[in-house]
């Protein structure tokens, strides 16, 4: 009873800033923008937009296996330090969230364009400038730095909390360093992998600013495309039916993604 | 027979200056049961971490056969741990926690299979395969932990505590099927436990431990009948320890009176520390005794009732199946064998007095010797030091 009673301020938040919005949003995407009236045109209309979907999908996937594969041995680094050394290095990992994320994103379009930093060295030296900027690289590059906390923060709560004893029990039973990763420190780490994964995909698959950015045309993303039907095209209820579309996809990401988890909460068992 | 398997070899460990192991020496036999019984915190689980190579000494060797293992690391040693802690792997079942070390030797499925299964049936959890390590109860974790080094047959197993968390009964069973799976398969056991009689019906040697240091090796029959020091004999049962002063081979003095004894080799006149087990202790008539004391309280323990007597301010323990009551006066009689002698140690007058001590008391009957009443000041001063 009291529980729920202290929960009630969320709730009531809940309600005000995440329901009503969706209806808001189910309603804009199921009715005709002149008329008001109940129509499927929208949704009909995705299916112009599924290479764009497609993209998004595979730009945001990849640049979380990307954060997975940089952050994880990071991750695992700072549990291994003395507790001061990964206070420290924890609050290095964070530094760049403390930067606007339009800065940061800014700073490496500054860094990569044609006139750029990093051009002005390669022509000093007598190169050809490199096309760093307008590519999918870039954008995978800017998602990757921009997220690559969310991946790590997850990551080392998760292995530092892993039992040392559990470790020494390994090697007491015969596993050598990578025997004792792959049966014990790996599969404890799941849930961290998992969630992540899942904070850097989430927010990566629905970004408009840095494709935008540092991306061309055709790397232009389905955040982009909803941003556009709300500020230029102004088809707020084809970019209501986009957002309703994107939000399935991330359902089914994510519901992907915890499967992992209770499998393995089920006993699953990961072969060395 | 014994052939000599394990060595520490002056074996010292520091934390951060702090001395927790002082220069062990210890060896282990093949095949053999040796205990490391000591108080919490006296370094048994120290020992065991170096043995299994999770730590190593500050100084000071280990020998494996002979050769020296100290930069050996734990995966290629022949020695299996059941940690204090049971350390048990959380995402994996109990029939998986098992196979575990099985697998890592990369043992045929089928021959997995019907050692875990054996095992299960020893450890009586036959049924819990699938359970959870989380939903188990702290008794059945530990006896998995039990299962899951003992599967492995490895030449030594090092055993923390493992019989802890069991109740009484179960912890019974499991002492005596531990002792019969380390003599059938030959396995030399490294077991360190708190409880003194454990210790002492499994044990093929003890080592008694206190302080980083160890107190006393021996056979269970030596350790309980010939402590070395008040520690020990406190440690192991319950001892009433006095003050006393040899004064001649085989002949000790103490409360004012000489007993013969049978111990020797001590200097003339020097003092020494006096044990009398509490169950060795004849109760007679008060006029029949070398000593003759008031009782004043009496517990009932099942076996015998542990009677507190006053001999004069010194308060003793009795354990006696003869009841005696509360205010009564009582007479006892020492033989030879039931006393035993003791260099003084760092320990003297810190263990075997069950009351605060009263320096004065009163000549009582005493029928060998009645001469040479001297010395007393001098036995009052040396207590009083404490
Ligand atoms: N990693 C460590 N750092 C600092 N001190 C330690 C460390 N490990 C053990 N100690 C200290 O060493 C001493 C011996 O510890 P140990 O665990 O060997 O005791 P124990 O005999 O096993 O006790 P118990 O019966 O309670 O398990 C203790 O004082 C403990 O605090
Ligand atoms: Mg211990």
């Amino acid at each position: 009873m009291r529980s729920k009673l202290l929960a009630a301020p969320y709730l009531l938040w809940m309600a005000l800033f995440a329901i009503i919005p969706l209806c808001v949003v189910l309603y804009f995407a199921f009715t005709d923008f002149y008329t008001g009236a109940f129509t499927l045109a929208n949704i009909i209309k995705l299916a112009d937009y599924l290479p764009i979907f497609a993209k998004s999908v595979w730009l945001a996937l990849i640049s979380s296996v990307i954060c997975l594969i940089i952050g994880y041995p990071v991750a695992y680094y700072i549990a291994g330090r003395s507790p001061l050394w990964q206070r420290l290095l924890y609050m290095l990992v964070m530094l760049p969230m403390c930067m606007s994320f339009l800065l940061r994103t800014m700073a490496w379009v500054a860094m990569l364009e044609d006139t750029g930093i990093i051009n002005s060295v390669v022509k000093a030296i007598g190169l050809q400038p490199l096309p760093l900027i307008r590519n999918d690289a870039a954008v995978i590059l800017g998602m990757v730095y921009n997220y690559l906390p969310y991946m790590i923060m997850p990551l080392y709560t998760v292995i530092m909390k892993i039992d040392r004893s559990l470790i020494e029990a390994a090697q007491d039973l015969g596993c050598n360093s990578s025997q004792v990763f792959r049966g014990v420190i790996l599969p404890l780490s799941l849930p961290g992998i998992i969630s992540g994964f899942t904070m850097v995909f989430v927010p990566a698959i629905s970004t408009f600013y840095i494709s935008q950015k540092l991306g061309s045309p055709g790397t232009t993303l389905i955040g982009d495309v909803i941003e556009s039907q709300f500020k230029t095209a102004y088809n707020p209820n084809l970019g209501a039916a986009l957002s309703l579309g994107l939000m399935v996809i991330v359902f089914i990401c994510v519901a992907i993604m915890n499967r992992f988890s209770t499998d393995d909460d089920e006993g699953g068992v990961v072969t060395l | 027979m014994a052939k000599e398997l394990i060595r520490l070899v002056n074996c010292q460990m520091a934390f951060d200056d702090e001395i927790v192991l002082d220069s062990i020496n210890l060896y282990i036999n093949d095949k053999e049961f040796l205990t490391l019984l000591g108080p919490s915190g006296c370094g048994k689980t120290t020992t065991l971490r170096i043995i299994g190579g999770f730590l190593q000494p500050t100084s000071g060797d280990v020998l494996f056969d002979g050769e020296r293992i100290n930069d050996v690391p734990p995966h290629r040693r022949k020695v299996n741990t059941v940690f204090q802690k049971y350390a048990l792997f959380p995402h994996l079942d109990v029939y998986d926690n098992i196979a575990f070390g099985l697998r890592i030797a990369k043992l045929p499925e089928d021959e997995v299979d019907r050692r875990v299964t054996e095992m299960l049936g020893i450890v009586s959890l036959k049924g819990f395969e699938d359970r959870k390590i989380s939903s188990l109860s702290g008794g059945q974790q530990q006896r998995v932990a039990i299962a899951r080094a003992l599967v492995n047959r490895p030449k030594v197993l090092l055993l923390d505590e493992p019989l802890g968390a069991l109740d009484l009964r179960l912890r019974k069973d499991m002492q005596n099927e531990l002792k019969r799976i380390q003599q059938a398969m030959g396995i030399t056991f490294i077991y360190v436990t708190h409880d003194q009689e454990e210790a002492l019906s499994m044990s093929d040697t003890i080592v008694v431990m206190d302080k980083g240091k160890i107190q006393q090796i021996g056979r269970p029959e030596d350790i309980y009948n010939e402590p070395k020091n008040a520690f020990v004999a406190d440690f192991i049962g319950e001892s009433n320890i006095l003050d006393g002063i040899m004064r001649a081979d085989r002949l000790v003095e103490f409360f004012g009176r000489k007993f013969v004894c049978v111990d020797s080799g001590f200097e003339k006149d020097e003092p020494v520390d006096v044990v009398i087990r509490p169950e060795d202790i004849d109760i007679v008539a008060p006029d029949a005794g070398h000593l003759c004391g008031t009782v004043t309280s009496v517990t009932f323990k099942g076996v015998h009732y542990d009677t507190i007597v006053d001999f004069k301010g010194f308060k003793w323990l009795i354990q006696t199946t003869d009841f005696c009551p509360e205010g009564s006066v009582i007479g006892i009689r020492l033989n030879p064998e039931d006393i035993h002698i003791m260099h003084k140690s760092e320990y003297s007058g810190m263990f075997g007095d069950y009351s605060s001590y009263s320096a004065e008391y009163d000549e009582i009957a005493d029928p060998e010797y009645t001469e040479e009443e001297d010395d007393s000041e001098s036995r009052e001063e040396e207590r009083n030091e404490e």
